[in-house]
């Protein structure tokens, strides 16, 4: 595990102006030279003395002519870098999108994609961190690690990982055949085999290019800002919704998965992106049915980044009122007196000597479309002011998807390269188990006995 | 009351296939080794399928040779039909399988083991281990037999079997035997548990032998033996045993069977719940296979000699512990056995067997020095999974009183160091049985280089001899000579070369090649070769098979060898046996107790236990290196 290579982005993931990629491992030096061209070009990146910087550009490994940034490269040989290995660093220009490109463009050039807190690991394991901090070093690693897995599984939409679901339930079952076979050629036969399984490679492979295409437009994970309409029913939550999303500002996404009781949208509002939910009306309920969509939306206002509270301010405040105001008290929450063109029976006072002082509240109308554009500066203020924001993580998540999505596109990709050369199936049976692997670290699930238990739960083996 | 009392330096419990090797181990090993079975005719009995070897189980047998066990020598001298399984897949998993003459593999074994100097054998049921505690733990000291004989050891090996609180199902008719009637062993289990050694029951099942005469084989496909016999043993000379062999015979069961059957299921202790054993899912009854695929509408049944010098034939396919008389009219409804007599019904049995956890790979128990055990004991399955656990045991109990190394095959360099990881690290509620599946690098795990992996370790062991070892090195450097020559003799795009190339319907070369890529393409190898590589000298085959292989497969060969580098870093972070894992900051509540509870010997074998993350491995690497630096 320590000898290989690893990359990660070294700065906070954010629009800023410039990004730092690292690389540590012994191939550091090699894989960023095989994708960079330095000033005039007559210069390698191998050739460079240690602890020196470098202006040049990093280009796609295979096609060397396109340019992906203007950077400086610096070089760190061992052991006086932070890891004790040969490190660069690549200082690109920032921007989410260009410090992920870069990095992929490392990826793709041999590296891994770091483990969280692998970085300090292995400075730990090199001797560069002193003794006195090991125990640090244990808590970073345990705290990142906990994080991510949470994170990966979490921010997974349903619909991708479903489709990965299906995905390895098709490979598992094709290794399994090929390895029962294996292990019993004389109940079960190969014949014919290697035609049926080109064609399954070859539907595997799109299928999974089109999910590498779906995390390069940042459909894996449900980006973007949690936002969680709450109120009692007819408060006015459904118009609110279809007010944003029918503004021609709002481009509105597609979002399959979308619960029976819970509506969600994805929009983008000033550049910023929001998932709403717009919950089932919350009100103390002894009706099943409506009983599951409101323990629902308690659920989901209890994961959300923000909640817009809706309130009905034509009638007096009730007991689900008081319900949510419990509920919501320690989240990030703007409250909406709605329904202002009426008779105001609910005023802002009455409400804040109940609510969190640092709720925003804002009178509208939904149905005379007053006070939504005072909702919509409001929401920007608070996300460039950096009171609601997008986690790091989001981002780096969607690159460890990607970057495995990748690996089992390439372990196909090898798969069909064997069938074509009439390899034997034990070889590339192999490369099948890989990219199942691979699709597994997505959803965090190992692989342990899945092969023996398919094999001997779908096919008969002898004696 | 006078008793007998013996002194001697190892005790091996039980001469089946795991005991054998044990035992011969020990005492080739230069120790004072006595062997113990209920039954001297059953030494190396095979109570079960009559043939040695198949799928991955033919590489435990070669491996088990490479390092200088005994069952490969044993099955090439006593085959009766031989076949090589896979020809048609690749390398890895060609698989050497041999029918044996069960009652000339017994008599084979058992002279072997009555010849070997410093081996005794002794007809005894050892009831008692004798022990004493040392530090923190318990050592062993002797055996006790059922008459009261005690025998003083420095180590002893167990490998009951199946035998320990056996007992036999057929139908509602159930004895308490081990197989094939024999004695079962009553005793021992009441004192392995006095001593904190945690049980658990398996159960594992038999066909019907059939009488021969009553067989009508014109119904049924035969099955013949290979043209060419390949041995096990890298000692035996092919030639020395190409003969005539014996057919098996295939036929396959129906719907009929399959009714009958179902109808009966309420009969099948199975079904009925009297069976209190787990049993394997690879080795189904025929009961299962029914219930389990019931959309398959047959399954092959292949009917196989018991030996040339008897009339008995195994129904493999059809093991049961369904009632005699359901059995017979199920068999008769099987093509070619209409008319069927059977010689010995088909039965189900049950027996105590361990944890394997509780052992380290070098099989002795964690908490008990000085005792080893090995085979079905241990969980496993199978003759050849068992003699190789056998062989170890053995091997680590003479190491052990020897004052060496254990021997300690790891995942990337056998089958053997697989099989042992497996069960000393998972999880198995279920006979294991080895699998080509379950060995992650097994293009590098073939048969035909077991020699090549591990006939050193076996020198240095001190079961091989000077001899053998030194043909080893000369192939080693005949193939290391060979590959060198053919990456480094290229041959021209010439006219001559183009019409080869042609002739061949491989592709013309479009700038000058090496020998060694033109054996790349899957349409060359390196006999066609030879009409335009001149310079070449006579190799011996498994030379030219390995330099073949190695070049042909190289691109997949090469990234094996990468992962293997990777995973023996892991390997070789030892885990010291006095870590307090409640030392060790931040790992999660259930690695916390994983761990302490299986006492893994290294990172990488911690990194297989199920519940430990590889976060939990991180911060465990943090904490050992703070301790190493510490000291």
């Amino acid at each position: 595990m320590n000898s290989d290579t690893i990359a990660a982005i070294a700065t906070a993931v954010s629009d800023s102006g410039i990004g730092i990629i690292r690389v540590s491992g012994e191939d550091a030096v090699a894989i960023v030279d095989k994708i960079s061209i330095l000033g005039n070009g007559k210069k390698r990146l191998t050739d460079v003395d240690t602890h020196t910087i470098h202006y040049g550009h990093i280009v796609d490994s295979s096609l060397k002519s396109q340019v992906i940034d203007e950077v400086m490269i610096s070089v760190m040989r061992a052991p006086r870098s932070y890891t004790a290995e040969d490190t660069v660093e690549i200082n690109c220009h920032g921007g989410v999108l260009m410090v992920q490109k870069v990095l992929e463009t490392v990826l793709k050039a041999g590296a891994r994609l770091a483990e969280p807190g692998e970085f300090t690991k292995r400075a730990f394991l090199n001797g560069r961190i002193d003794l006195s901090k090991a125990e640090a070093v244990i808590d970073v690693i345990h705290a990142k690690n906990e994080y991510a897995l949470d994170a990966s599984v979490k921010q997974l939409k349903g619909s991708v990982s479903d489709k990965i679901r299906s995905l390895r339930a098709k490979l598992i079952y094709e290794i399994a055949f090929i390895e029962s076979a294996l292990d019993d050629p004389e109940h079960i036969s190969l014949d014919g085999y290697p035609e049926q399984l080109m064609e399954k490679t070859e539907s595997i492979i799109d299928e999974l290019q089109k999910l590498a295409e779906s995390a390069d437009n940042g459909k894996m994970l449900k980006e973007g800002i949690n936002t969680v309409i709450v109120g009692k029913p007819n408060a006015g939550k459904s118009s609110l919704l279809n007010l944003l999303v029918g503004e021609e500002k709002a481009i509105v996404t597609d979002i399959a998965g979308t619960t029976r009781d819970i509506l969600q949208e994805h929009i983008k509002l000033h550049g910023i992106g929001l998932n709403i939910i717009d919950t089932a009306g919350i009100r103390s309920t002894e009706d099943v049915v409506e009983k599951i969509g409101v323990e629902k939306a308690k659920k989901y206002a209890d994961e959300a980044d923000l909640i817009i509270y809706v309130v009905d301010s034509s009638v007096p405040l009730d007991e689900s009122d008081y319900e949510i105001m419990e509920m919501i008290q320690h989240k990030k929450c703007i409250v909406l007196l709605n329904k202002s063109d009426l008779d105001i029976v609910v005023t802002e006072d009455s409400l804040r000597k109940i609510l969190n002082d640092e709720f925003v509240m804002i009178k509208t109308s939904t149905k005379e479309n007053i006070g939504i554009e005072i909702f919509e500066q409001t929401l920007k203020d608070m996300f460039f002011h950096g009171k609601i924001q997008i986690n790091d993580e989001v981002c780096i998540t969607n690159m460890r998807h990607k970057a495995a999505i990748l690996d089992a596109l390439e372990s196909m990709k090898m798969v069909r390269q064997s069938l074509l050369n009439d390899t034997p199936e034990d070889f590339y049976s192999i490369d099948l188990m890989s990219a199942y692997a691979s699709l597994g670290k997505i959803i965090g699930e190992e692989v342990e006995e899945d092969l023996v238990n398919e094999i001997f739960s779908k096919f008969c083996m002898g004696k | 009351m006078a008793e007998i009392r013996e002194k001697v330096d190892v005790c091996v419990v039980g001469a089946g296939h795991a005991g054998c090797e044990a035992a011969l181990a020990c005492a080739r090993l230069g120790l004072e080794t006595v062997i113990f079975t209920v039954s001297v005719d059953s030494i190396a009995l095979m109570p079960c399928n009559p043939n040695v070897g198949g799928s991955s189980k033919g590489h435990l047998v070669r491996e088990l040779d490479a390092l200088g066990g005994e069952m490969g020598k044993n099955i090439d001298k006593t085959f009766i039909q031989s076949k090589m399984l896979n020809v048609s897949k690749g390398p890895a998993v060609h698989s050497l399988r041999a029918q044996a003459d069960k009652a000339d593999y017994t008599r084979e074994m058992r002279k072997v083991l009555e010849n070997q100097e410093h081996l005794t054998i002794k007809q005894a049921e050892v009831c008692e281990l004798l022990w004493e505690a040392v530090e923190d733990k318990k050592r062993i000291t002797g055996v006790k037999t059922f008459t009261g004989a005690i025998y003083e050891c420095k180590a002893a090996v167990l490998c009951t079997g199946t035998y320990l609180r056996a007992r036999c199902l057929c139908g509602e008719a159930i004895t308490y035997t081990g197989p094939n009637g024999l004695q079962a062993a009553n005793h021992l289990t009441d004192s392995l548990k006095s001593m904190g050694i945690e049980m658990r029951r398996f159960k594992t099942g038999t066909p019907a032998r059939m009488d021969k005469r009553s067989i009508d084989f014109s119904k049924m496909e035969e099955q013949f033996g290979d043209e060419r016999i390949v041995p096990f043993s890298f000692s035996t000379d092919p030639d020395s045993i190409q003969k005539e062999q014996v057919s098996c015979w295939l036929t396959y069961t129906n719907e009929k069977t399959h009714e009958i059957i179902r109808n009966n299921l309420d009969r099948s202790p199975i079904y009925a719940g009297i069976i209190e054993g787990t049993g394997p899912r690879y080795c189904p009854s025929i009961e299962d296979k029914v219930v389990k695929f019931a959309e398959k509408e047959r399954h092959q049944v292949f009917i196989e000699p018991e030996g040339l010098h008897t009339n008995e034939m195994y129904v493999g396919g059809m093991s049961s512990s369904l009632p005699e008389d359901v059995q017979l009219a199920m068999y008769r409804t099987v093509p070619g056995l209409e008319n069927c007599k059977i010689v010995r019904n088909a039965y189900a049995i049950e027996y105590d067997c361990i944890n394997a956890r509780q052992l380290y790979p070098s099989l002795e128990f964690k908490e008990v020095k000085g005792l080893f055990s090995g085979g079905q004991f241990n969980g496993s399955s199978g003759y050849e999974e068992a003699a190789c656990q056998g062989l170890i045991a053995g091997i680590n109990a003479a190491m052990e009183i020897l004052g060496k190394e254990p021997l300690i095959l790891d995942r990337s360099e056998s089958y053997i160091g697989v099989l042992i990881d497996d069960l000393v690290t998972k999880d198995n509620r279920e006979p294991y049985r080895m699998m080509t599946s379950r060995a992650e690098y097994r293009l590098l795990l073939r048969q035909d280089n077991a020699d090549l992996r591990l006939r050193k370790k076996g020198y240095e062991v001190g079961l091989i001899s000077e001899e053998q070892y030194q043909y080893l090195l000369q192939k080693e450097e005949m193939i290391h000579k060979e590959m060198n020559r053919l990456k480094n003799t290229s041959v021209g795009a010439n006219k001559e070369m183009q019409s080869f190339l042609e002739a061949h319907g491989s592709s013309a070369l479009k700038t000058a090649a090496t020998l060694a890529e033109l054996i790349c393409r899957p349409e060359l190898n390196y006999e066609i070769l030879s009409e335009i590589d001149k310079d070449r000298v006579e190799l011996p085959a498994d030379v030219i098979e390995q330099v073949e292989i190695e070049i042909k497969y190289e691109g997949y060969i090469v990234r094996q060898k990468r992962q293997v580098e990777q995973y023996k870093k892991m390997e070789k972070k030892k885990i010291p046996e006095d870590l307090d894992y409640d030392e060790v900051p931040s790992l999660r509540l259930e690695a916390r107790q994983k761990l302490k509870q299986f006492k893994p010997i290294s990172v990488g074998q911690a990194s297989r236990i199920s519940g430990v993350s590889p976060a939990d491995v991180s911060v465990l690497l943090i904490y050992l290196e703070q301790r190493a630096r510490r000291n």
